[in-house]
């Protein structure tokens, strides 16, 4: 099988809607099939890393632990822009996994390097 | 689409996986392992259990290859390979042993 | 009048919209509650429309973002049972789409 560059771009909070959960779906199916997997978390997208997700209240998966098995799929690429954290209040150690924290600007010229970029 | 077995009824999908993961005990596991035409040994029990620690701590169903990677560094590299998964379910080890285990269609898995 | 808000005001202006109907309750719920995070930009908004405002954001939505811990000064947390409370206090009330 040849193998791809992709990356997953995710610019929508958690849970409000749908958009966080498929993307992950379609990062694991990528992954499994030995791809090239890279994921940018961009505006919103940044709080779907917030540490201590607590959603009992609420009735749905908590991203937190899925994070954890990302290692075993061999998605280590996870790059968050830091205009997005500060605007937010928020800095890496808010964050539920390890990070490269990168400007707009190194992420847009990763997007460059892809052979794939998907929005969600 | 439902199961009954023994007074108790399960809920699954068009494909036998069942709806509810809090349904799930050992006698439904026996039965849908039945019905996939498996013969339950304890190194099966030990695959299936495996299964259900990882999707409590993750949420997700593993893919095959991610599965064979981590049964690997918990159970040791006898059992960290394919050959010794198929062997236990033929129909694939993801897929198989996520039916009888009570978990989703693995990720990933189409 | 009571304005339910439901979209990250980082993402969507609702909230500036329904702010510059002049006064009343905003009640933040789902990714709405974003808006009252402690450190972010959009927490000033909340803060300049103290006075005019009263502030609520829906508790069990606030912990799924694991930001309970971080809620702005003068926002009440409330869950399902103040929400329903508050809907019934308001003569009318509207959710922001």
């Amino acid at each position: 099988m040849t193998t791809k560059q992709f990356m997953f771009v995710n610019r929508k909070a958690p849970y409000g809607t749908i958009y966080a959960w498929e993307a992950l779906e379609v990062v694991l199916i990528a992954a499994a099939f030995e791809q090239d997997v890279s994921l940018a978390f961009l505006d919103d997208g940044v709080y779907q890393l917030k540490k201590g997700h607590q959603t009992k209240g609420i009735e749905v998966k908590a991203f937190e632990k899925t994070w954890g098995a990302l290692e075993d799929y061999d998605v280590t690429k996870l790059y968050v822009d830091q205009e997005s954290l500060a605007e937010r209040g928020l800095t890496a150690d808010d964050l539920a996994v390890p990070v490269e924290v990168l400007s707009r600007a190194e992420i847009g010229k990763l997007m460059e390097a892809q052979d794939v970029v998907l929005s969600f | 689409m439902a199961i009954d077995l023994n007074g108790k009824s399960y809920e699954t999908d068009e494909e036998g996986y069942l709806i509810n993961l809090g349904d799930w005990n050992e006698e439904i596991a026996a039965y849908l392992a039945q019905q996939e035409g498996v013969n339950m040994t304890e190194q099966h029990w030990e695959v299936i259990n495996f299964l259900r620690d990882y999707y409590n701590e993750f949420q997700i169903a593993p893919a095959v290859r991610v599965l064979t990677k981590a049964i690997g560094k918990k159970l040791g590299p006898e059992k960290g390979n394919s050959q010794y998964l198929y062997e236990l379910f033929p129909y694939g080890p993801a897929k198989q042993a996520c039916k009888i285990a009570g978990l989703p269609k693995p990720t990933g898995c189409v | 009048m009571l304005h339910i808000i439901n979209k990250s005001p980082y993402d969507r202006p609702a909230l500036d919209s329904a702010l510059a109907t002049g006064e009343g309750a905003i009640l933040l719920i789902e990714d709405g509650v974003y808006a009252a995070a402690k450190g972010g930009k959009e927490e000033a908004k909340i803060k300049a429309a103290m006075g005019k405002f009263k502030f609520y954001a829906l508790s069990q939505d606030l912990e799924a973002r694991g930001i309970a811990d971080r809620v702005a000064d003068g926002v009440t947390a409330v869950d399902y049972a103040g929400f329903v409370d508050l809907v019934a206090e308001y003569k009318t009330n509207q959710s922001w789409l």
